[in-house]
């Protein structure tokens, strides 16, 4: 090997490292910024004992949640009930393996791309192996041998199978309008034309919907459905087992606001005055707040509004709108 | 490089595959059955066919693995019962595995089967799923359009069999 693949080798290395570590650290902001903004909205302070404003509550919650007592249920398929987090959590971070923040930049005269790889197949990537993650809701749920967790991962495997088909169709609409697969040059076809949203309003509409559906948050979270099922899935999780489901479902809020930046709202692409990177991050918030925000002002649907949403209306919807996209791609 | 690669995902496949057929439990052996399909998709990476490891992923893992699960966890079928369900079929299996082994040693012996090897080019990693979808509408378009017309009868069977369970 010569030196230029060592230094590639080591590039790529170092990115990984990089990108998940920024996403274990990333729900400690996300917890604290997501328990204000329940507080603001219900007209309270939130959380304010631990630090300015609350500030070092996630970290207080992190401490109790690695002493406390790891439960494992006796009657509980035990081989399972380990293995689901795990497998809850892998899938979710393997996505960001091509999921771009920025083109490239030029360091000491070498070229970095800001992306781990940009494959060609990008999207599909993804949407597939994100769809891995919710067999750690279904296997946890069953494993754990449960009434309430079973009934929660029987939830969530119907709610993922019928979501995925709208949201995959969404996905479909940008895919023909920017004429590609990969992250990259959708967002670069964005910056030619228009954002994608101008000519896919509906899609963008589908695909909100179905990705909330997709990282099971209010108004979708059928699943845990505290009211009914106890906390669903989880119920007889605690300790880190618990906080790695939770830290999985943070991760997929976060991809779920970068997909819909890359794909609709042009990714990185915006005005001069500020670096790229920088839009990409302030259109990223902007939409993990959207996603805290609907979590605190919308009530939960019953489980059979919520397929005659997902089959009923998103899916005959988004296959009209490929049918559009495809009179005007032509 | 490459074949270290092939050979721990061939290697992690077929132990997977083993396992899937020898373990009681059968949510264990779903999980086995997805490993399995997890490797045959990188292994598509290792043919070039970033889309079809892209589809194996999607379609096998994603899909087939849900509906299976369902089938698994309501069925509810006894460990034991799920143990002796082959033993009348392991003539046929046997037939059809020396029959299906012979065909693939064939095609090796005569150079039909051979996978390209080395650095992928750049055509090929950009236009992977033109080709694909190319060869799809022109080339194969009437076995294309079979599958798609046994997809839609597999479909309305499932559906007429529902009907009926309600009646």
């Amino acid at each position: 090997m010569d030196i230029n693949t060592l230094i590639e080798v080591a590039l790529i290395t170092v990115k990984v490292i990089l990108v998940s570590s920024i996403l274990f650290a990333l729900p400690i902001p996300l917890t604290w910024i997501e328990r204000k903004v329940a507080g603001h909205i219900q007209l309270r302070l939130g959380p304010f004992r631990v630090g300015w404003h609350g500030i070092l509550q996630p970290i207080a919650d992190m401490i109790k949640l690695m002493f406390k007592e790891d439960i494992i249920p006796d009657k509980a398929d035990k081989w399972l009930f380990k293995l689901a987090p795990i497998i809850s959590l892998v899938p979710i971070f393997l996505t960001f393996a091509t999921v771009p923040v920025g083109d490239k930049i030029t360091v000491l005269g070498r070229e970095i791309t800001l992306y781990i790889s940009d494959m060609n197949v990008g999207i599909l990537y993804i949407l597939a192996v994100a769809g891995i993650g919710v067999y750690g809701l279904i296997f946890g749920g069953w494993a754990s041998n449960s009434k309430y967790a079973l009934l929660g991962s029987m939830r969530s495997s119907a709610q993922m199978i019928s979501y995925e088909l709208a949201l995959s169709f969404a996905a479909i609409g940008v895919v023909m309008v920017s004429n590609s697969l990969s992250l990259v040059d959708i967002v670069n076809s964005q910056k030619v034309s228009t954002w994608n949203i101008c000519y896919q309003p509906l899609g963008f509409i589908i695909f909100i919907i179905a990705g909330l559906a997709e990282i099971n948050r209010i108004p979708f979270d059928l699943s845990e459905d505290e009211g009914t099922l106890a906390a669903g899935y989880h119920v007889e999780y605690s300790s880190m087992r618990f906080s790695f489901f939770m830290l999985a479902e943070y991760v997929a809020m976060v991809l779920m606001s970068v997909l819909a930046v890359i794909l609709f709202f042009g990714g990185w692409s915006g005005h001069a005055i500020l670096p790229p990177i920088v839009w990409f991050l302030i259109k990223v918030s902007a939409f993990i707040y959207f996603f805290m925000w609907v979590r605190f002002t919308f009530p939960r649907y019953r489980y059979d509004q919520l397929m005659t949403i997902g089959w009923k209306i998103l899916l005959p919807l988004s296959l009209v709108n490929i049918l559009i996209t495809g009179l005007f791609v032509i | 490089m490459e074949l270290i690669f092939f050979y721990i995902f061939a290697i992690v496949a077929l132990a997977s595959a083993i396992a899937v057929i020898s373990i009681r439990n059968p949510v264990h052996s779903a999980i086995f059955l997805m490993v399995c399909f997890l490797q045959v998709a990188a292994l598509f990476v290792l043919l070039r066919s970033p889309f079809l490891a892209a589809v194996q992923i999607f379609v096998y893992v994603g899909a087939v693995m849900v509906l299976f699960l369902f089938a698994v966890l309501i069925l509810d079928l006894g460990r034991e019962r799920f143990g002796e369900y082959l033993h009348h079929q392991s003539p046929i299996a046997i037939i059809v595995v020396v029959g299906l082994i012979f065909v693939i040693g064939l095609g090796l012996a005569r150079g039909k089967l051979d996978a390209p090897l080395g650095k992928y080019t750049e055509a090929e990693l950009v236009k992977n799923i033109e080709v694909t979808g190319e060869l799809l509408y022109t080339k194969y378009v009437f076995p294309f359009e079979v599958i798609s017309l046994l997809l839609l009868v597999a479909m309305v069977g499932a559906i007429v069999l529902v009907m009926k369970e309600r009646k």
